[in-house]
């Protein structure tokens, strides 16, 4: 199964639309796949008996810098019967403003293994996954400020609720 | 956080809401982050109704100690320490992994010389068989059984002497480097290992007396905490819980890295000997059964080290260290079987911009990665817990905790 087949399989499924771009050179091509259709996309690739990509090995939330202001995540799945990788990646422009998070539909109705990930990638980045059950801070306390992996966050200050720390 | 947005604040309400009302009809009980079942800083809050178990809310991050974010400023070779305190009783392991993705990327992997590649797979073997047995002795404290504790942490200390006489540390080891190693192995190495195996096989025998085919052991594992096979996929689960569950993945075969195609060994699964296929007694066995085919790929190194791949005097470890550590610009997911499970990193790289003089953009190469990602066996194993503890007994969650062999060191990283 190569990554032209996996294509089409999709491009039949769900139209032309749904691949919006590759990326075939490098170690591990990945497919681009547009972003409000991502559940579709993975369920599809879960239950056809010819991917049955039935593992999330990896869900990383990226930010692709304050230039472009993009945002994405990247799905690592791997189909155990076929013993075969995939990457998927979506991502979207979106402002750095704390009150409109970039968001992106949430797999965890496909994959229960998505949950503890989705809510890493909300924690450290700041992307928010709509329909997630329980999308709460999982790493860090639950009032802390901004998004450490965003690559525009930077220490506020010394104190931590009215505390100093030395 | 102070955001008007209360989208985002949703969920935490909806958690807060639940447990004030579960306070009023059920008990809340915290069990955590002190408690010496938990095999470190986990908390669990568990809403149990008399001793049965209703609902189990992990909460992790107290241990959390900001590997990507340190990655993300560090060269590729400065985190590599930084690895070894993700999984801290298999540290080995984790170097292993990242080393492997920096020299895929590199596209050096080829040219590592063979008796480096047969060493780092013998420390990580003999790295898997500490974690292992430390797995199975603090299960055994957590089930009400002391001794095989003690006889597992002695056995244990054999495997950290030897790790330490060759990388100068006990348990954070900073030996496998990218391209190479840092020493070869110390002359005499080979045959004190060999040594241990043949100690350490009879010693294997009297735990399984001791433990693995106890009555009361038995009693209290078989039929508890039944991972079925669906779930754990779904969950992500990998390694020994994947495995106790019936399902012959292990990445040392499936992508065959390193020299391990060359190596002979069995992967066991979990049959559901004692009760029901994928229970904690079936994970446990699958860890008795790893320890003995890690033996067999021991043995098999020091042949391969002691006979063809001899020691020379003119063999430099270091010989493969690249000069400089600049990958091309790409992304790069690599996975590799820790003592836990499926540990990954993804590796995104790319040119670092920055303004000359006149204030003019230029991208220049780079060390340090752009993004890194890390996925750790541990993290998705514990995620399942809710999902398979629902209606047990309290006893039988620290039996499950138990068998789900977390680090959380790796958990929160």
């Amino acid at each position: 199964m190569s990554l032209e087949e996996i294509k089409t399989i999709l491009i039949h499924k769900f139209g032309e639309g749904i691949v919006i771009g590759e990326e075939p050179e490098g170690l591990q091509p990945a497919l681009l796949i547009d972003s409000d259709r991502i559940v579709e996309v993975c369920r599809e690739l879960k239950d056809n008996p010819e991917t049955y990509f039935d593992f999330l090995s990896c869900l990383s939330g990226v930010d692709y810098g304050t230039d472009e202001n993009r945002f994405g995540v990247v799905y690592h799945l791997s189909s155990i019967p076929y013993q075969k990788q995939l990457t998927l990646k979506i991502s979207k422009v979106n402002g750095r403003d704390l009150e409109e998070l970039p968001s992106f539909p949430s797999i965890s109705s496909v994959y229960q293994a998505a949950d503890w990930h989705e809510r890493e990638a909300y924690d450290m980045l700041g992307i928010y996954f709509e329909g997630h059950p329980d999308l709460r801070r999982l790493l860090l306390p639950d009032d802390w400020d901004g998004f450490p992996l965003r690559k525009d966050y930077t220490t506020t200050d010394k104190y931590y609720k009215g505390i100093k720390i030395d | 956080m102070n955001i008007a947005n209360s989208k985002y604040e949703e969920a935490l309400a909806r958690y807060t809401q639940k447990i004030a009302e579960a306070s009023t009809e059920e008990m809340v009980l915290n069990m955590g982050p002190q408690h010496p079942s938990t095999h470190g800083v986990l908390r669990l809050e568990l809403i149990t109704d008399g001793e049965i178990v209703k609902e189990v809310i992990p909460h992790i991050g107290y241990l959390h100690r900001c590997f990507e974010k340190h990655a993300e400023s560090l060269t590729y070779q400065q985190t590599i320490p930084f690895t070894d305190r993700m999984d801290y009783l298999a540290s080995m392991n984790n170097s292993h992994v990242w080393v492997m993705g920096v020299e895929k990327m590199l596209g050096i992997d080829k040219d590592i010389p063979k008796r480096v590649e047969y060493i780092r797979v013998l420390v990580c073997e003999l790295n898997r068989i500490a974690s292992h047995l430390i797995a199975i002795g603090t299960y055994g404290i957590d089930i009400g059984a002391f001794t095989p504790f003690l006889w597992c942490f002695r056995d244990r200390e054999h495997i950290m002497g030897m790790l330490e006489w060759a990388s100068g540390s006990r348990m954070l080891y900073n030996y496998i480097w990218v391209g190479g190693l840092f020493y070869d192995l110390p002359v005499g190495f080979e045959e004190r290992c060999s040594e241990f195996v043949n100690y350490f096989k009879p010693k294997m025998d009297e735990l399984n007396g001791l433990l693995t085919n106890n009555q009361i052991f038995i009693q209290r594992t078989a039929n508890v905490g039944v991972l079925p096979l669906d779930v754990a996929i779904n969950y992500g689960c990998s390694g020994p819980m994947l495995r106790g569950s019936g399902l012959k993945w292990d990445l040392r075969r499936i992508d065959g890295y390193s020299v391990y195609p060359e190596i002979e060994f069995e992967v066991p699964i979990g049959k559901g000997e004692m009760g029901t296929v994928g229970d904690c007694w079936d994970r446990y066995k699958v860890r008795i059964d790893e320890i003995e085919q890690s033996l067999y790929i021991i043995e098999q190194c020091l042949d391969r080290l002691q006979k063809e791949l001899k020691r020379t005097p003119d063999f430099d470890p270091r010989a493969k260290l690249p000069k400089k550590l600049t990958p091309k610009p790409q992304d790069y997911y690599v996975r590799g079987e820790g003592a836990k499970g499926e540990l990954g990193f993804y590796f995104v790289h790319q040119k670092k911009k920055e303004f000359d003089k006149e204030g003019k953009e230029r991208y220049l190469d780079t060390e340090i990665p752009y993004r890194v990602k890390s996925r750790g066996p541990s993290f998705c194993n514990l995620s399942v817990l809710p999902a398979i503890s629902k209606g047990v007994m309290i006893a039988d969650l620290i039996a499950i905790i138990g068998s789900i062999d977390f680090v959380l060191g790796e958990v929160d990283r």
